[in-house]
């Protein structure tokens, strides 16, 4: 991938939660980068630093967060690309909503429980573009509703007026009001029912499709990811460990989490089989294992493993870009056979999805 | 019944506080606390010693009228050449004592109105919640006064009588507050487990919802006394409590009906005046000491200013710019 | 509205149960109640009085306690708060509604800018919280407990006395005559200023704490952080806080009233100020019981009547008491 196709650059981002001897590390050297019109998913269980990452990239991370190194460079239409962590409050103003926008978890807690849904997605294109009379504004509002499926007359309504659904759709319609490059959406999905999911969901595949902004979907839930991500990022303990193109990953994850992680669902269709999850659970972050983080709980952990922390590998051969933190896949070491691009087909079901 | 959207709600911590272990008193550190709880001391020894230290009688004349401060008479004399310093000092106590006693009632009052609402519910809590909110809209120096002036003579000067009336109109905003807190308690699984085990219910209340609401109890107590000695002295100031007393209301009140202030005595009603202001201040910063501790969120929390500093961070993040280390933001 | 109909309810039942209490007090406590009266007046009643008296409180034993109570009732509603008997032969009613409006006005304007202001101060401070604003907090903490009537009393000597700035008595000069032209205005603004003051700054601590202290909780919300997320002027993303932080101010407003309401009687009667207040410590000193009870009547109706206004204010502000569900 060019420089000139990334939308969103980060390059060793290193955020902490507290300064001095007894800060956190929640997110260690971390390089992602989103393309144009790319849909990224960034998966992790919790504590693995992914909503961390998302937030401090467009600066909204609360105290006691605070940014202790790397950059992320944004593509602008007009002149060179912005480092966000060296831009300063005007300038973020600037870029806030109208080049990336953030679609909250629960939007019984984004919206605020006093104004009218019309009036909180018309302050946004208000404050960005001023000088549109009430009426053009009014008349966005409703286009924006409509984007998502909401009828026009809801305008009026208050957050509580509406179901938990509705106020999701709100949500991205709010997110998408002034047709930004970027969408960040942490966990838009997890507080609803599947069917409510299901619905969101593709609506969102279709929204894309049409507008192609790109998005760096934030989950825990990996399977989500498949039918939605082109690539899938996935963090542990604050660093990434794997990124591949979404099928691939699914189909010759590299990383022995990752392929815990796939492990960890059934299928929905195929013969039954037995689940492996990850034994263990995720660390402490105050307490972090030594060399690789994952090690304690991997069961292909090399004596490496214990002293050395891995770093991102440029994974050779295959098709697409594939990268993985991983002593096993380092330099001319053989990993076991269901870690390398083409693994074995296993015993009946336990390919994703069925048949492949 | 409808209840109000009630902010001491918000503030209960997210974690019970189990048991008190010495471990998790974070005891509060800031400054303001340490003079308000400095304060409070000084008063109480005050209330308690304050006869003893005059140097005069209160109420013995002397033949220097109107002094302003002086060797013999550190604060001057009244008209009638009275100490305008031993009656300080004498006043503190019936003052103190009187706000204290009808704080404690009143608070003993509201911790049984509460608690019982919130934790029976139902019709109980109906009724409770009414009699509560009537209390509670009711203007109580109005009340107070028309209670008192029905009192006969003798009663009227028992300071005890007068803590008790006034504890009747003090008592309403502690037990709406903890009634609030129990109620949101009730619900929490370690009490629902509580009751699931079969424990019965004053053992609940004493072990699981008690403690945990000490706090806020505490606060309701300081907050209490507070309004118990402001109102004491509006009666005293009134006359219509006994004014042969000697309390810093019935200072006030001398000082009032004999034109202190259009002959400029600012010595006379300046000490009392000035030692209930104070005396209320440390009340409020002892309140504001526990406020911080019952929610966090209300401390003085960021960085202190050596580390920010020396980070180059600001001391408090301001919202939507996360600071960035070694950054000029 | 299901909300506004239960509070009017409310206040409905807590003006009987006021009513009720002025009636049955004089019956409470021990002995004759007019016999204590008499002997507390040391002959300031004259006969008259007394036996007018007796009447008023039900006591000439003509009828029984509920027959005088029914009576009592309807006394009231013909707006009949019994005769005054430092006023003998006025009626309460009259002398009241001659101090009513100064005392409205007064405490009416005084506790909106403090409820203002405070509000806005509080909303401030605790965005710019760890400035210097902060230092806000212990002034405002050590005002709030100042007790009005010392505050009244130094403003009246400093301001009043000393300065000369300000008139220290009356409610107006008395060559005027009232009426609203501009000189009465003026002069009636000129002697409200040093007991609004008063007022103002003894009761907005209150405001701004608690506005303080429900800010920095809001500001912990999701919505608050979109708004900052969404590149919104810094002006609306307080706003968005502030809109949701007000709401309990307003709903403990009833709490803050009882307190203004005790601090503003004090005051009027340090600067002398024809209202309510004056004419209370008036009717303490001749021991003028039915003034007394008129005036803690009046006193909670109106009460009453702004806590309705502060609900109706409340149901405005927050659109979910407006669906009960």
């Amino acid at each position: 991938m060019s420089d000139q196709e990334a939308v969103l650059d980060i390059q060793g981002l290193s955020v902490d939660y507290g300064v001095g001897a007894d800060a956190v590390h929640a997110v260690v050297d971390v390089s992602l980068r989103l393309a144009r019109g790319e849909v990224l998913g960034l998966a992790g269980e919790s504590g693995s630093g992914k909503s961390t990452l998302a937030y401090a990239v467009t600066r909204l991370l609360r105290a006691p967060g605070v940014i202790t190194g790397g950059q992320a460079w944004f593509a602008v239409d007009d002149g060179p690309a912005v480092d966000l962590m060296a831009a300063d409050a005007h300038q973020l103003r600037k870029l806030r909503w109208s080049e990336i926008s953030v679609v909250f978890q629960s939007a019984m807690h984004a919206l605020n429980p006093v104004m009218r849904i019309g009036r909180q997605l018309s302050d946004v294109i208000r404050a960005h573009r001023p000088g549109l009379s009430s009426s053009e504004l009014k008349q966005r509002a409703v286009r924006l509703l409509g984007l998502v499926g909401i009828d026009g007359d809801r305008l009026g309504s208050y957050p509580h007026e509406l179901s938990g659904g509705m106020r999701q759709r709100v949500m991205i319609a709010m997110a998408l009001a002034l047709e930004p490059k970027v969408v960040i959406m942490d966990e838009p999905t997890t507080a609803l029912d599947v069917v409510t999911q299901r619905e969101i969901l593709e609506e969102l595949i279709g929204l894309r499709d049409r507008l192609g902004f790109s998005v760096l979907f934030i989950t825990h839930d990996l399977s989500l990811l498949i039918e939605l991500a082109d690539s899938i990022a996935v963090m542990y303990a604050g660093r990434l460990v794997e990124r591949a193109p979404a099928r691939t990953l699914f189909d010759s994850p590299c990383h022995p989490y990752t392929y815990g992680l796939r492990g960890s669902f059934p299928a929905l269709s195929g013969e039954r089989s037995r689940m492996t999850g990850i034994p263990g659970s995720p660390p402490d972050l105050r307490n972090v294992p030594s060399g690789c983080a994952f090690h304690p709980r991997c069961g292909y952990a090399l004596e490496q493993c214990r002293h050395d922390t891995p770093k991102l590998l440029q994974l050779a051969g295959g098709t697409a870009d594939r990268s993985v933190a991983c002593w096993l896949h380092d330099g001319d070491r053989t990993p076991p056979a269901e870690l390398t691009d083409h693994p074995p087909v296993v015993e009946a079901g336990n390919t994703v999805g069925g048949a492949a | 019944m409808s209840v109000d959207v009630d902010p001491e709600l918000i503030a209960l911590p997210d974690e019970p506080v189990v048991a008190v272990r010495a471990s998790r008193l974070r005891l509060p550190r800031s400054p303001k606390i340490l003079i308000g709880f400095a304060l409070l001391v000084l008063f109480l020894l005050l209330a308690v010693l304050g006869p003893i230290l005059a140097p005069h009688d209160p109420s013995a004349t002397t033949a220097d009228l109107l002094q302003p401060p002086s060797g013999a008479h550190w604060l001057g004399t009244t008209q009638s050449g009275q100490d305008v310093f031993s009656q300080l000092l004498v006043g503190a106590r019936s003052t103190v004592l009187i706000g204290f006693l009808a704080g404690a009632t009143a608070t003993a009052l509201s911790i049984v109105v509460g608690v019982t609402a919130g934790f029976v519910g139902g019709l109980v809590d109906d009724i409770l919640s009414l009699v509560t909110n009537v209390f509670l809209v009711i203007p109580a120096l109005p009340l107070l006064i028309v209670m008192a002036a029905y009192l006969p003579q003798s009663t009227s000067s028992n300071p005890v009588v007068i803590g008790l009336i006034i504890s009747l109109t003090g008592w309403a905003w502690g037990a709406r507050v903890l009634r609030a807190q129990t109620l949101s308690m009730r619900r929490r699984d370690f009490v629902e487990s509580a009751r699931v085990i079969g424990e019965p219910r004053w053992r609940i209340i004493g072990h699981e919802i008690l403690p945990n609401l000490a706090a806020i109890v505490m606060s309701s107590f300081l907050f209490t006394v507070l309004y118990a000695i402001g109102t004491f002295v509006a009666l005293a100031f009134l006359g219509v409590v006994d004014v042969s007393h000697w309390s810093w209301g019935s200072m006030l009140f001398w000082a009032e009906s004999l034109n202190a202030a259009q002959v400029n005595a600012w010595w006379w009603f300046f000490p009392p005046g000035l030692a209930i202001a104070l005396l209320g201040t440390s009340l409020a910063l002892v309140n504001f000491g526990i406020d911080e501790f019952i929610n966090p969120r209300l401390r003085a929390a960021g960085l202190s200013r050596k580390v920010a500093r020396r980070a180059g961070l600001p001391r408090r993040a301001k919202l939507g710019l996360t600071p960035v280390l070694g950054g000029h933001r | 509205m299901p909300h506004l109909l239960r509070r009017l309810a409310f206040y409905l039942v807590t003006a009987w149960a006021a009513i009720t209490v002025n009636f049955f007090l004089p019956h409470l406590m021990p002995g004759d109640p007019v016999q204590n009266l008499v002997a507390r007046s040391e002959g300031k009643l004259s006969p008259q009085a007394v036996d007018a008296l007796r009447v008023q409180l039900g006591l000439s034993g003509h009828q029984s306690l509920w027959g005088d109570y029914f009576r009592y009732w309807g006394q009231l509603f013909h707006g009949n708060l019994g005769l005054s008997t430092s006023f003998y032969p006025a009626q309460v009613s009259t002398v009241l509604s001659a101090a009513l409006p100064w005392t409205l006005i007064l405490v009416g304007t005084a506790t909106v800018i403090s409820f203002v202001v405070g509000t806005l101060a509080g909303a401030l401070v605790a965005w710019r919280r760890g400035s210097w604003l902060d230092g806000v907090l212990p002034v405002s903490t050590f005002f709030q407990a100042v007790p009005y009537f010392f505050f009244a009393l130094v403003l009246l000597i400093f301001f009043g006395n000393d300065l000369g700035w300000f008139p220290i008595a009356g409610g107006f000069d008395q060559g005027m005559s009232p009426g609203l032209s501009l000189p009465f205005v003026g002069s009636v603004i000129q002697h409200g200023f040093l007991p609004a003051v008063t007022i103002v700054a003894s009761s907005i601590a209150g405001w701004i704490l608690s506005m303080r202290n429900m800010m920095v909780t809001t500001m912990d919300e999701d919505y608050v952080l979109v708004a900052e997320a969404k590149g919104l002027p810094g002006r609306q993303v307080v706003g968005y806080a502030a809109r949701n932080a007000i709401l309990p101010s307003v709903s403990s407003f009833s709490l803050s009233l009882s307190f203004v309401v005790s601090g503003a009687l004090l005051t009027e009667i340090v600067f002398s100020y024809p209202g309510i207040g004056f004419q209370l410590l008036q009717a303490v000193q001749s021991e003028d019981f039915p003034l007394l009870q008129g005036i803690f009547l009046i006193i909670t109706f109106a009460v009453l009547a702004a806590n309705l206004v502060a609900d109706l204010v409340y149901t405005l502000l927050d659109p979910r008491t407006r669906q009960e569900a």
